[in-house]
Order: C-alpha cells, then sequence, then structure tokens
C-alpha cells in the first residue's frame, strides 16, 4: 500500500520533472517550469522520507532526525550559498553542486554494495558503473570549480599520451570490473574508485579554460548518469528517469555548444582543446598598427549613432561590467538609438553566461540577440561595442584557414561603421591567438578597465546631452 | 617641418585643407602649422579658430614657402613657381588628365602626392578624399532636388488633405549614390536606385531604397569573372527601365560614372516625358553629364518645366563639413608620412599608398604607379577551377554516404541493444525500458531550448540531478552504521545541491524581464 502510494508520487514527480525542463526551454514559461521541479522534488523527498521511515532497520524516529539532520545541514548550506553567490561566480558555483551529486553517487553506490552482499553480477554491474561515474563527475567537477575561480590555472595540462592514458584508465577498469565480478569484495571496487577520480580530474585539467562551457554541461551530464545509474542500483524507477532526463539533456546542451564552436564532441570530451592555440601565437606577428580612442570620441560617436551592437564577453563578466552597460544602454535607448546585444554562443564561461548577467542588470531579454540572429545586421550598424570578447569576433576564424579557431562561426562586427574594443591590453585572448580586427581600419581600441570606460561614456553621454539643451525630438 | 594651408585661389572656391580641429592633430604630430589669413572665412573658420587650435597665420608667401603644402584644388602656375626645392605638395592634381601639371612641379624640383589617386584598397579608405567628396555632394544632391522641388518630400496626412511623398530615383550605387539615398529617405521620400552592378543591390537596400532592376538585363558574369559588355539588347532593356522611373520620378540623382566619364542615362526624350517641376541632380556633370541637356556648372528650366541642376560644387557648398573632413584625411596622411610622430615626413617608397599616391618625387615623375593588387591577402596557388554542379555534386554525394553510414551504426547499435536486453534478467528489463524511454524525453524536451535560458537550465537540472538525495535516504535507515554514517553524508551532499541549485535557477529566472 505505501509504496504503490510512494511510486504514484514518484510518477507524478518525474511528470513534473519534465515539465520542469521543458518549461525552462522558453523565457516566458520559464518560471513556472521552475516551480514545476522544486515542487516534484518537494513530493519525491516526502514520499522517500515516509517510504524509509517505513522500511527503516533501525527505530523509526532515529532514522527521522538523521534525516532531519541532512536535510537541514543541506538547506542551509544550499539556501546560504545560493544567496552569496554573485552572477558572475555561477559557473563556478554550478561545478561545485555537481561535484557534490558525483560524490553522493559514490556514497550511494559503495553502501548499496555493502548493504546486499549476496547480490547478483547485474547488481554487481550496476554498482561498479555507478561508482565509476560518480567518482569521474567528482574529481573533474572538483577540477572544473578550481579552474573556473581561478584557484588553478585554467591552461590544458598536456601529459603526454594523454589519450592513452585515459584508454588505459578505462581498460584497467574493465580488468577491474571482471576481477569485482569473479570475486565480489572492496579491495577492486575501491581501486577502481581510485583510478576514477584519477581519470575525472585529468579529463577535465587537459581541457583548456575556453572550452569550460561545454565541460560544465557535460559534467552536468555525467552527475545525470551518476544518478540513473544509482537507480538501477537500488531498483529505484524515479532515480532512473530523473538521472537519464538529465543526462540526456546535458549531452544534447553540450552538443549544440559544440557544435555552435564548430568543434568536435568527442575531442572536446576527451579533452586537449584550446592546447592547439597556446603555441600558435608567435608565427603572426606582422599585423600592422592599431588606433586607440577615448571614452569622450566613443561617446560622441554613440551619441551621432543610429544603430548599435554591444558584443559582450566573458571580460564584461570579469569587470563585473553588466550595471554600466545596462546604464549605457537605457541611456542610448532613451534617446532614441536602436541599441540591442549579439551573444556569441560560447561568449563567458557557461552557456548563456552573457544573457544570465545581462538579465541581472535588467537589460530587456527581447534586444539580446543571438549571433545567428544578428550577424546580418552589422552591416547596417554604425557603432559596434566590443566589451571583453576577443575570440568569438576574430575574423580570422573565417579568413585564415590555418588560424587555431578556424571555422568557428563568429560575430562579423568588422561588417559595421566603425567598431570600438574594449580591452585591457593587447594581450591575446584564451584561445591563444592573436585578432586581426584590432588592426582593421575601422576598429578603435579603448584600453582599460571595461567598467570604469563604460562608466566614463555614460558620464561623457550626459555632458553631450546637457551641452545640446533639453533635446526633444519632434517629428 | 612646417605646414602651409594656402587660401584656394580658384574663384568661388569655398573649401579650405585644415580645419581648426584637424590644426590641432597636426601640430600632435609635430609639426608646425601656418594658415593664409582668410583661408577658412568662407568654411566658417575664422582666423582666431586657427591660432587657438595652434597655428600662425601668415601671408602667400609664408605658406608658399613652407616645407608640405596641403591645399584641395592642383595649384596655379604662379603657385607652383614659389614652391621651394624639395618641397612636398599634396593636392587633387588629376594627374592622369593633366600631364604639365606634374612637368612644371618636376621642373621645380618638388614632391607631389595626388589626393586622388589614393590606390582603392581598404588601409587607404582613411585617406580617400574622393570617397569624402562624393559622400558631400550625394547628401547635397538632394538638398538641392529638394529646394528646387515645389513640394515636401515626405508624405503628410493634414487636416487640410493628403500630400504623397515624393518619389527619387538614383542612379548609381556608389558613395555618392547611397549617400543621396541616405539623405532622401531621411527626407521622407520614397527612393528607388539602380546600379548596373547587380551586388550593389544589397547595399541599396540597406541604405533603405529600393533596387529597381531592368528586366532580365542582369549582366551576364563571362568566364574570366568580368562582367561582360551590355549587349544590345539587354541597354535597349536599361533605357527602357529609365524611361519608366524618370516618368514616375519627382526627382532624379544621377551619379553615373565610369572611370572618369559620364555615361548617357537621361535622354532628352526621357526630360520630354517627365512631370513639369520635377528636378534632375546631374552629379556627373564635371565630366560632361549622364543627362543629355546637362549644361555643367548651370540650373536650367526646360520648355516643359523640368529643372536640369549640373552644378559641378556640389561639395563646397557646404564647406564647412567638406572642409572638416577633407582635412582629417590629409591629417590621416601625416599620420602615415610621419611614422615617428615628430613632425618630419618620411616617405617610403615600399608602401603601395605613399607610393601610388606620389606623382612627383624630388623632380622625378612617377605616375602611373605600379598597379596595385587590391586584396591584402597573399597570392596563394592559383585556386583550381571548380565545377559548382560537379561540387554540390560531391557534397550531396558525402553526405548521402555519411547518411548511410550512420543509418548502419544506428542499426547496429539497436540490434545489440536488442541482444542486450533480451538476455538480461527480467528486474533489469523493466528499468532499462524506463531509462531508454526517459533519454529520448530528455533529448526532446531539450532540443530547442532558447540560448539565453542555458545557465538557468543547467542549474534545474543540476538541482534535479540533487535526486540521488532519494537513493541517499532510503540507505539511511540500514542497520549498519557504517551505511547510516556515509549515508547521511551523501543525503546532506545531495540536498546542498537540490537547495542550492533551485535557489539559482530560481533567482536567475527572476531576473528574465521583457519590456513592457
Amino acid at each position: 500500500m505505501m509504496t504503490s502510494f510512494v511510486q504514484a508520487v514518484y510518477v507524478l514527480a518525474a511528470i513534473l520533472f519534465v515539465l520542469s525542463l521543458a518549461g525552462l526551454s522558453r523565457p516566458d514559461a520559464a518560471r513556472r517550469g521552475s516551480i514545476f521541479g522544486m515542487v516534484g522534488m518537494g513530493l519525491a523527498v516526502v514520499a522517500t522520507m515516509l517510504l524509509s521511515l517505513e522500511q527503516s532497520q533501525r527505530e523509526w524516529f532515529v532514522t527521522l532526525l538523521l534525516i532531519a539532520l541532512a536535510l537541514g545541514i543541506g538547506a542551509t548550506v544550499g539556501t546560504w550559498r545560493a544567496r552569496r553567490v554573485e552572477m558572475t561566480q555561477m559557473p563556478e558555483m554550478i561545478a561545485m553542486l555537481h561535484s557534490f551529486v558525483g560524490l553522493a553517487a559514490v556514497l550511494v553506490g559503495f553502501n548499496s554494495y555493502l548493504t546486499e552482499s549476496h547480490a547478483d553480477a547485474v547488481h554487481l554491474v550496476e554498482v561498479y558503473l555507478g561508482v565509476l561515474i560518480g567518482a569521474v563527475t567528482f574529481t573533474g567537477s572538483v577540477v572544473a570549480y578550481l579552474k573556473l575561480s581561478a584557484r588553478i590555472k585554467s591552461a590544458p595540462l598536456t601529459l603526454p599520451g594523454r589519450n592513452l592514458l585515459n584508454l588505459g584508465a578505462l581498460i584497467a577498469s574493465a580488468g577491474l570490473l571482471a576481477w569485482f565480478l569473479a570475486s565480489p569484495s572492496l579491495l577492486p571496487l575501491i581501486l577502481m574508485t581510485l583510478m576514477a577520480l584519477l581519470l575525472g580530474w585529468h579529463l577535465v585539467a587537459s581541457i583548456g579554460g575556453g572550452d569550460m562551457p561545454v565541460v560544465v554541461s557535460m559534467l552536468n551530464s555525467y552527475s545525470g548518469w551518476a544518478a540513473a545509474a544509482a537507480g538501477f542500483v537500488l531498483n529505484n524507477n524515479l532515480l532512473i528517469v530523473t538521472g537519464a532526463l538529465v543526462g540526456s539533456s546535458g549531452a544534447i546542451l553540450s552538443y549544440i555548444m559544440c557544435k555552435a564552436m564548430n568543434r568536435s564532441f568527442i575531442s572536446v570530451i576527451l579533452g586537449g582543446f584550446g592546447s592547439e592555440g597556446g603555441t600558435v601565437v608567435a608565427a603572426d606577428g606582422e599585423h600592422g598598427e592599431h588606433h586607440e580612442t577615448h571614452a569622450a570620441e566613443v561617446a560622441e560617436q554613440l551619441s551621432q549613432a543610429r544603430r548599435v551592437v554591444i558584443t559582450p564577453g566573458y571580460g564584461m563578466a570579469v569587470a563585473k561590467a553588466q550595471y554600466p552597460v545596462a546604464d549605457l544602454v537605457a541611456r542610448l535607448r532613451g534617446a532614441g538609438v536602436d541599441v540591442r546585444f549579439g551573444v556569441h554562443p560560447v561568449a563567458g564561461r557557461l552557456p548563456g553566461h552573457m544573457n544570465v548577467l545581462l538579465a541581472e542588470a535588467k537589460v530587456p531579454y527581447d534586444i539580446v540577440l543571438e549571433m545567428d540572429e544578428i550577424n546580418d545586421d552589422f552591416a547596417s550598424t554604425d557603432v559596434v561595442l566590443v566589451i571583453g570578447a576577443n575570440d568569438t569576433v576574430n575574423p580570422a576564424a573565417l579568413d585564415d584557414p590555418h588560424s587555431p579557431i578556424a571555422g568557428m562561426p563568429v560575430l562579423e562586427v568588422w561588417d559595421a561603421k566603425q567598431v570600438v574594443v574594449f580591452k585591457r591590453s593587447m594581450a591575446t585572448g584564451y584561445a591563444g591567438v592573436q585578432n586581426p580586427l584590432f588592426f582593421r581600419d575601422n576598429t578603435a581600441m579603448l584600453f582599460g578597465d571595461a567598467k570604469a570606460q563604460v562608466e566614463n561614456i555614460v558620464h561623457a553621454l550626459a555632458a553631450v546631452t546637457d551641452q545640446d539643451g533639453p533635446s526633444v525630438r519632434t517629428h | 617641418m612646417r605646414i602651409g594651408v594656402p587660401k584656394e585661389s580658384r574663384s568661388g572656391e569655398r573649401l579650405v585643407a585644415a580645419s581648426p580641429k584637424t590644426v590641432a592633430q597636426l601640430t600632435a604630430l609635430g609639426y608646425e602649422v601656418v594658415v593664409e589669413t582668410t583661408a577658412g572665412l568662407a568654411a566658417s573658420f575664422p582666423d582666431s579658430a586657427y591660432v587657438d587650435a595652434g597655428a600662425t597665420i601668415g601671408d602667400f608667401h609664408d605658406v608658399w614657402t613652407s616645407d608640405v603644402i596641403t591645399k584641395v584644388n592642383a595649384p596655379t602656375e604662379d603657385e607652383i613657381e614659389t614652391l621651394p626645392q624639395g618641397a612636398l605638395l599634396v593636392s587633387m592634381l588629376s594627374p592622369a588628365s593633366r600631364p604639365e601639371l606634374l612637368d612644371a612641379l618636376a621642373e621645380r624640383g618638388a614632391s607631389a602626392m595626388a589626393l586622388d589617386a589614393v590606390p582603392r584598397i581598404s588601409r587607404a579608405q582613411a585617406l580617400d578624399v574622393l570617397s569624402t567628396m562624393s559622400n558631400v555632394a550625394g547628401y547635397r544632391a538632394v538638398i538641392e532636388a529638394a529646394e528646387e522641388y515645389g513640394g515636401m518630400f515626405t508624405g503628410q496626412v493634414t487636416a487640410a488633405g493628403k500630400t504623397n511623398p515624393a518619389h527619387v530615383f538614383v542612379i548609381g550605387g556608389g558613395v555618392a549614390g547611397l549617400a543621396a539615398i541616405g539623405a532622401a529617405g531621411s527626407l521622407g521620400a520614397q527612393v528607388r536606385a539602380y546600379d548596373v552592378r547587380s551586388e550593389v543591390g544589397e547595399q541599396i537596400e540597406s541604405m533603405g531604397a529600393q533596387f529597381v532592376q531592368a528586366k532580365s538585363a542582369q549582366q551576364e558574369v563571362s568566364a574570366d569573372g568580368y562582367a561582360s559588355e551590355l549587349t544590345a539588347e539587354q541597354e535597349e532593356l536599361t533605357a527602357h527601365m529609365y524611361a519608366q522611373e524618370s516618368a514616375k520620378a519627382d526627382a532624379i540623382i544621377t551619379t553615373a560614372l565610369i572611370r572618369g566619364h559620364a555615361p548617357t542615362t537621361i535622354t532628352a526624350d526621357m526630360v520630354a516625358r517627365m512631370r513639369p517641376g520635377s528636378v534632375i541632380v546631374d552629379l556627373a556633370a564635371p565630366a560632361g553629364g549622364n543627362c543629355e541637356l546637362t549644361v555643367p556648372g548651370e540650373k536650367i528650366v526646360t520648355d516643359n518645366g523640368v529643372i536640369i541642376i549640373g552644378y559641378t560644387d556640389l561639395s563646397s557648398r557646404m564647406p564647412q563639413h567638406t572642409s572638416q573632413l577633407f582635412g582629417t584625411n590629409i591629417v590621416n596622411l601625416m599620420k602615415l608620412l610621419t611614422p615617428g610622430k615628430d613632425g618630419q615626413v618620411a616617405l617610403d617608397m615600399e608602401d603601395v599608398v605613399q607610393r601610388g599616391m606620389t606623382v612627383v618625387n624630388a623632380g622625378d615623375i612617377l605616375w602611373p604607379p605600379p598597379p596595385v593588387q587590391v586584396s591584402a591577402a597573399p597570392v596563394v596557388d592559383e585556386p583550381t577551377q571548380v565545377d559548382p554542379v560537379e561540387q554540390a555534386r560531391v557534397t550531396a554525394e558525402a553526405k548521402r554516404r555519411k547518411g548511410q553510414k550512420q543509418l548502419v551504426g544506428y542499426g547496429l547499435a539497436a540490434v545489440l541493444l536488442m541482444l542486450a536486453i533480451t538476455f538480461s534478467p527480467p528486474a533489469f528489463l523493466g528499468h532499462f525500458t524506463v531509462f531508454i524511454l526517459a533519454v529520448f524525453v530528455g533529448y526532446y524536451v531539450i532540443s530547442n531550448v532558447s540560448h539565453s535560458l542555458h545557465t538557468p537550465l543547467m542549474a534545474q537540472t543540476n538541482a534535479i540531478s540533487g535526486i540521488i538525495l532519494v537513493g541517499a535516504m532510503l540507505q539511511i535507515g540500514s542497520d549498519q552504521w557504517w551505511v547510516t554514517i556515509l549515508a547521511v553524508v551523501a543525503a546532506t551532499l545531495a540536498s546542498i545541491n537540490i537547495f542550492g541549485g533551485f535557489l539559482v535557477a530560481f533567482r536567475m529566472i527572476g531576473m528574465f524581464r521583457k519590456d513592457a
């Protein structure tokens, strides 16, 4: 009776999760989708609590107390982190959360082995795979977290024969699996866990920081598979359904992103992308001169422009320039200038990173467009502001077949009448590739901190409009 | 070194080769600037403004004995005779049509750079005065047309009835034509435009005009990639189109120039069919005119009341801005000539831009320059000629093969999966079915996610993957303390993930808003 009731609740929760993900595909349904997810999770947790109390092999109130303790700590820490985190740190936060799922999956797998020692081969394989995926997710996420929060260098680690290392680890795991099946004991399981931890570390360590959006999304997918594996282990359909949902949605998201970067999905997963970039910097020395500009001049150009496009990149996030940018946009729009944003699919360190930052600064989402929506409009644009983006606006991706980023679709900002690039210095971007855009005749460089410079432009604009007196537009 | 800016000697010329703003930029390059008294008066730049910008005011002699002389029009004989040996003259010189001028300059032992001989490469665009002049002329042509036209360019609906917008027809989609389209469009006119080069249609449309195409008169591209000459039939069709368009138009701006020669676009016959009061502005007037009835330099009214404007000084009718833009072109040239920013001209004959513009170098005539490669790209091996049809067929073939391979792959995977499922225990089977179905649901739910929601979606799926909590909770009740402790730790971690993930996702989604 109780089990059937719980199953019924699980079905309901699974449906709510599907609706939740479906809702999150569209901005107007996103809020509802998010709430569906919470309700689904709430139902699942309450039902599970009932079930675990009923099945408890110990006094039920001890179990209840322990569950309450775990949930209490989790709620406190989770809420505290979620409230404190800044939108610019979102990538790290999500990577860290993934590691928790990975670790939990490892623990659940071990527990399952410890509680059911008389299990059949299928069960053992399930435990084994669950722990393997969980462990890879755990250390992979930890490395991603450390890289994204700049606690370790984001450059790819390139061990000699790294693909062989990965392959070796997989073969060794297969060997350990055989051992584990032949004589079930903790030793092969623990050995495999250690190796999987190393494998996860190595996989992500050898991926360059520029590919982190894909990596985070991949880890998201892994954490889903880990949950699904745990579901097989525990014979729990809700875990299987939910894990598979998350796993496949994470995988398809990573795939979408790889396509946007024109990268092979396989090679990103296997690591090593971003490694080829570093070597090419010196190869192309001759680029000519760049032109430098200053805030007042940009303000003047903006005040006379009719169509302006802003292409933000990771630099905007680093400088936390989204607020002054939003201010600038509001001011320009108030003066009747058509301002839009062009966001490259891999701008930032997380898919949709820029959209979140702009949303945080209250930029209306209907003026934030994707690359394909805006690329044809650059030719009729007066001024493009490139704020902290580099590789995503690099014409070499289209012109130079030898460039490490050749073939990657980019924002074709150079078609506009005037391009202003906000940048700290003439250093290269994440891919380590020189950007010929900076040397074009219609490109001007505005050096310095992006936030400070945007603020300067806003001030200069205010001065321009005040000088012109009350500018009332009549038709 | 000293730069001299003389007063233009051509009668009626209002332009000057430097504005106070560009004088300041020249001084910043390390030059001393001397401006002839009242040089900028017609362009509303009084002498005092130049002095404020850092120039000195001098007389004819002071200016013409400078090291560098920048001016708008080609110099007169008197002026050339004043040039000191070794001086550099920068102005428009029409080197192709006035060889005697080059001879005179060479005789003085001077150097000369022709502003109207800038190579047409993108790097040199910043010094191209022809673009500058055409741009202003195109704008001014519309202003002239609007002044002569007896109505408003914009359409209006008023209490006293309705007026239709003016129909403006622009011939030629070069700099001048595009500027004219822009200006006429912003006055509210309905603009139609034509250019023989069909690829210009996109630029015309980007300026807001309608691109007119002569019926099947598009030039055929010949085998060598060049446009072939219009055949007699095509020419007839084009003329027919001109006749139709001109009969409808209230104003025609014609800008057709082919290598300095003005082809006839509007015949006397077409003018005769135009409405009284309509206006033709002929930008090709300096080269003889596109309209058969144009009188260069004059405005005439035909018997049927059509006004034909053949002014040759359109850009100098807006002296303030033209001088400013012209002056900036010169500043850009001087930047190129002064790599050290030390006020010393260093001519680099290896540079194609400088070489192309230098028509006389210290007494040697260097006109015409060697041909310039327009594309900056290094010469690659001659691209192998690929037949597009053949190429398309090959791609299609490759695609089909890839599709076949994929199909085989999928089939194989399905068979393996079937085998695996068939031989697996029944308990596993049920779970596996659920698993496979869930994978596909996940795939289709996510496939068309809006790009902007990637991050909230990820936070949400991350929170949902905290469902592992369910597993951990079920293990807490175990009678082995070991297991219980591990389960509590797992449950704690999973619940951090759940609470953190959901709250973060919710916070982010709350920020997305649409402008009401």
